[in-house]
């Protein structure tokens, strides 16, 4: 097989397994700084296929694309079978770019167990992937579970004081999900005749009963992920305690594996359910949008403060996408992508800070614009970008959001513009105490300012935050077709009542 | 209407952006430092002059840059109206500078080159929104002159600044976010584009209750423009040094409000549409009340910039009073009085701010005699007050005189007893100061006896506004075809009637 045929058969196969690849040989390193290097390696080389297929990507068709399809486990119908539409190659995408961010984030932030944390990383980039390439039901499973474990590490070895807490936290309640989950794959195996394939299922018409009860099992696993009210009370802890990198995979990609599943599983294959249920979602949707700006707007340690703001974040996603219009879940979708990027950005800067002064409360800060300005002018950017100032990523997706709500109901306007305000409250607020009043960092202490691995990094988001707020069509258009196709999987979808499924068996 | 390609809008605003970078680099050569901001504040006004002759011609200068979403685009668009505020704008730019360097010098202030570099930036976002194509353009540029604005409210960096800063962003910021926002999603919903257009988007037929909330939150989302109850920022805006308050607070953050809100009304709502679902009047009785409190408030205040904070709300209302009025005179007077006060409202807070640098008096009670000390501040304030009251041969009255007649041309009588009345209240509170200055003995154990008139640097400036405050009232031509270029677009509706 020549490297070519290679490169256009089995793209999405290299790019889930060549972080893998990376993490065995690992294995075999002693000296940290070679580890480093390696694991940057890898990483930016993943980034780079990652580009290459996106570029490559037909954004024309709804169809998956780079299908590769094999027997696994031939006896029971499993497949290794993988695929991207629109959706999912994006977030392909985002999980490539802040896989070797990771990597620079921990560059001196880590300092015992290199290795073992690097190789966490890269099992974790290839599971993350993993999820959002797979179209067999079981083989999506087998990677959701395996980012359970890479994960758990990272928090409970490398977290903050009290780590084991938060990890086991965050291990029980996903869990948690991941069995319900399991419940309601092996339903769908059997009402479906003994199929994983994730196309197939979604072409199968179920009757309302049974999808109100799939529904309801799909939902708490992937809303335990994303996490909506009341199921987000691991997230803070889960945050607070994981080390930068950590921070930035939860945020910028676990999250998304919730709405990820709504978008892949529930819509598609539980349309009269999922229109049934999506009064409820959104009603949840908007008390995180308001409860979780307002428990954000409340705390004093600007880490958990950003914890809470992806709460609220993840609201206007979720209820973005149940609005099941257009501008709702492209909105939606973007909002996704846009959360990834910038609160990433700013776990990022809190843990720059949190390196130089090894305190994250905002009480303790105050002086970021006088001593540490380039610092200050990035965090100012990305909190911006957060409370979506018009030029910046997050602007657009609250905009089609808000178009989207205008459309399905016009009082949610009222309930997101809280949303909005609050968010703008919260995020300034903290930049006030961060950026200005002191003079003088406590105990004189010097402190530097950014230095140039850490411009890299900022700089490799700040890309993201202006090109999507400026020139967002280049990616909507990715997700245009496969979303059109998704709204008619829903709406197409008539509601079978159990009578005439039962005459047409 | 005959539209022309290009490029000049975009690089008026990017001049003082990348003058920015250039005063940031030289921090620590102040005259090289200053020289940026002096070479980008004339570049950019000629770079606006230059496109007077286009629109003159009765064409529209259009420049778009890039397609944000289906009906939105980022892009320029010179008409008239924009043209007539840029041009202000940006030549008061040009002197404020001059200004900015004899006051924050004078006074050795901190952090000078923030200063310089925030004042480009608010520029860039002033002719942004002057020249913005679409509601979106606009908004983009509004929300980046409140944030970029704050370090220059807050300049003082202690409480009072810290204060007045919070309040400043918390009234715009949100109120920007919350009923601008919402205004601009319910006219994109409604009408299904967000761009300015000659007689309106908003046509007959639709909603009439959603059309005029669209509106109110239009009207309460500016909150630049100063209107009653949304005007408390403004007040406490008056924290920052003289100059700031100069230019921003009488010219570019304060103008952009009303610019705004006309803008709306003319391009976005339209004539027809105004008249149609009956918000013009309604407007005018609304803003009425502004005008008149805000007058009566400032009666009240001793603080000098104080007193023309309250001035300059009660003034900013006059202009969304003569649009709102719909009809040509009213229109005109309108936006001339966006020019004519910021000629005149610009020398008086020169004026308060010569007189701090002189004397550090803040108080008009202290200011017994201090015309004869400072006779060309004074007598620039004179002036100022003049124009402010509407005396005929001064900028003031020019706006005046078609503000009354376009009351009397929509048969409202009432309007017309409201800026007389406007005029006494006026009256009241700025000649008191001149009399003072000129003809009160100064209080034993003032002072006032040391007091010498402000440096060059500081009194040329304010002497220079104070002379075109007089000449574009003796001939007011020049703003007067441009802004006759505006209402020359609607002359069809005002035929049909």
């Amino acid at each position: 097989m020549s490297w070519t045929e290679l490169y256009n058969h089995h793209l999405l196969s290299i790019i889930i397994f060549l972080p893998l690849l990376g993490a065995v040989a690992l294995l075999f390193m002693k000296n940290e700084r070679l580890i480093r290097w390696w694991t940057l390696a890898f990483m930016v080389a993943d980034f780079m296929l990652t580009t290459c297929l996106v570029f490559k990507f037909d954004s024309t068709t709804h169809r998956m694309q780079f299908v590769e399809r094999y027997g696994w486990i031939e006896r029971f119908n499993i497949d290794y079978y993988l695929g991207v539409d629109g959706i999912s190659v994006l977030f392909v995408f985002l999980t490539g770019l802040v896989g070797w961010i990771c990597v620079l984030a921990s560059w001196t932030a880590i300092e015992k167990r290199v290795k073992e944390f690097m190789i966490a990383l890269l099992v974790m980039q290839t599971a993350m992937i993993g999820v959002f390439c797979a179209l067999d039901f079981f083989l999506f499973y087998v990677f959701w579970e395996i980012m359970l474990i890479p994960m758990y590490l990272i928090i409970g070895v490398w977290g903050g004081a009290n780590r084991i807490y938060s990890a086991v936290k965050f291990f029980l309640y996903t869990l948690a999900g991941s069995i319900l989950m399991l419940v309601g794959m092996i339903v769908l195996y059997f009402k479906a005749g003994g199929s994983f394939d994730i196309p197939y299922l979604m072409e199968q018409k179920y009757e309302f009963t049974l999808q109100a009860f799939l529904f309801i099992l799909f939902f708490v696993a992937f809303a335990i992920k994303v996490p909506m009210f009341p199921f987000h009370t691991w997230l803070p802890d889960a945050h607070v305690e994981a080390p930068t990198a950590g921070s930035i995979i939860l945020a910028g990609v676990l999250l998304k594996m919730g709405t990820y599943g709504f978008l892949r599983f529930s819509f598609p294959m539980l349309p009269d359910a999922s229109l049934f249920f999506a009064k409820p979602v959104i009603v949840l949707s908007i008390i995180a949008i308001i409860y979780g700006g307002f428990l954000a707007l409340a705390q004093e340690d600007m880490k958990k403060l950003i914890a809470y703001s992806s709460v609220s974040h993840m609201g206007f996603v979720t209820l973005g996408l149940f609005l099941f219009n257009k501008n709702g879940i492209e909105g939606g979708i973007l909002q996704m992508f846009n959360h990834g990027i910038t609160t990433s950005a700013l776990f990022l800067c809190v843990g720059l800070i949190y390196e130089r002064t090894r305190t994250r409360l905002l009480g303790h800060y105050g002086w970021a614009a006088k001593l540490v300005p380039w610092y200050a002018v990035f965090l100012f950017i990305f909190s911006l970008a957060s409370l979506g100032f018009p030029g910046t990523n997050g602007f657009i997706g609250e905009f089609l959001i808000l178009l989207g709500a205008y459309e399905e109901y016009k009082l949610y306007l009222v309930f997101l513009i809280i949303g909005i305000i609050v968010g703008a409250a919260y995020m300034l607020w903290m930049y006030q105490r961060v950026a200005f009043g002191k003079h003088h960092a406590e105990g004189g202490h010097e402190i530097k300012d950014v230095n140039l691995r850490e411009v890299v990094a900022m700089v490799a988001f700040l890309v993201f935050v202006l090109w999507v707020g400026f020139h967002p069509v280049d990616f909507l258009n990715i997700v245009d077709d496969s979303v059109a196709h998704l709204i008619s999987q829903v709406k197409g979808g008539e509601l079978l009542t159990e009578a005439a499924v039962e005459a047409a068996h | 209407m005959e539209v022309v390609t290009s490029i000049k809008p975009f690089l008026a605003v990017l001049v003082s952006a990348v003058a920015v970078v250039l005063i940031l680099a030289s921090s620590r050569n102040p005259d090289l430092r200053e020289f940026w901001s002096f070479g980008a504040a004339i570049v950019k006004f000629l770079i606006v002059l230059s496109m007077t002759p286009v629109i003159m011609d009765g064409k529209v200068i259009e420049f778009t840059l890039f397609t944000i979403l289906p009906g939105i685009d980022f892009g320029f668009r010179v008409d008239a109206l924009g043209l007539f505020f840029a041009t202000t704008a940006s030549f008061l730019w040009i002197i404020t500078t001059a200004y900015s360097i004899g006051y924050m010098r004078s006074l050795n202030e901190h952090s000078q080159t923030r200063y310089f570099a925030c004042f480009a930036i608010a520029l860039s976002s002033a002719i942004g929104v002057a020249f913005a194509k679409n509601l979106f353009t606009l908004y983009i540029f509004y929300e980046i002159l409140s944030i970029m604005t704050y370090p220059l409210v807050a300049h003082n960096e202690d409480k009072d600044a810290w204060e007045g800063g919070k309040k400043y962003i918390v009234y715009l910021v949100g109120l920007s976010k919350t009923a601008l926002l919402a205004a601009i999603v319910m006219t994109y919903m409604i009408t299904g584009t967000l761009d300015f257009k000659e007689g309106g988007i908003f046509t007959a037929g639709m909603q009439p209750v959603l059309v005029t909330l669209t509106y109110v939150f239009f009207l309460i989302g500016f909150a630049k423009a100063g209107i009653m109850p949304f005007h408390n920022w403004l007040p406490s805006a008056m924290v920052a040094p003289t100059p700031v308050s100069g230019l921003l607070h009488a010219v570019a953050v304060v103008k952009v409000g009303v610019f705004s809100v006309v803008k709306v009304i003319l391009y976005t709502f339209g004539l027809d549409a105004m008249g149609l679902f009956n918000l013009g009047i309604p407007t005018a009785f609304f803003v009425s009340f502004t005008i008149l409190a805000a007058s009566i408030i400032a009666l009240t205040k001793d603080d000098l910039k104080a007193r023309l904070a309250y001035s300059t709300v009660s003034q900013l209302s006059y202009v969304i009073l003569g649009v709102a009025l719909l009809t040509p005179d009213g229109i005109l007077g309108g936006i001339m009085h966006i020019a004519n006060h910021a000629f005149s409202k610009i020398t008086l807070f020169f004026c308060a701010g010569s007189i701090y640098v002189a004397s550090h008096i803040k108080k008009i009670s202290r200011l017994n005699g201090i015309g004869r000390k400072m006779p060309f501040t004074m007598a620039a304030f004179t002036i100022g007050a003049f124009s402010m009251i509407g005396v005929p041969a001064v900028a003031g009255f020019t706006s005046k005189w078609f503000l009354v007649i376009g009351s009397l041309q929509a048969g409202s009588i009432a309007l017309m007893v409201v800026l007389l009345a406007s005029t006494l209240l006026n009256a009241a509170y700025f000649l008191p100061i001149v009399f003072r200055a000129f003809f009160k003995e100064p209080e034993p154990g003032s002072h006032t006896e040391q007091v010498r008139e402000a440096p060059p640097f500081v009194v040329v400036p304010l002497t220079i506004t104070a002379v075109i405050s007089v000449i574009i009232g003796i001939w007011p031509d020049y703003f007067l075809e441009i802004a006759e270029m505006v209402i020359h677009e609607g002359a069809d509706i005002w035929k049909a009637h």
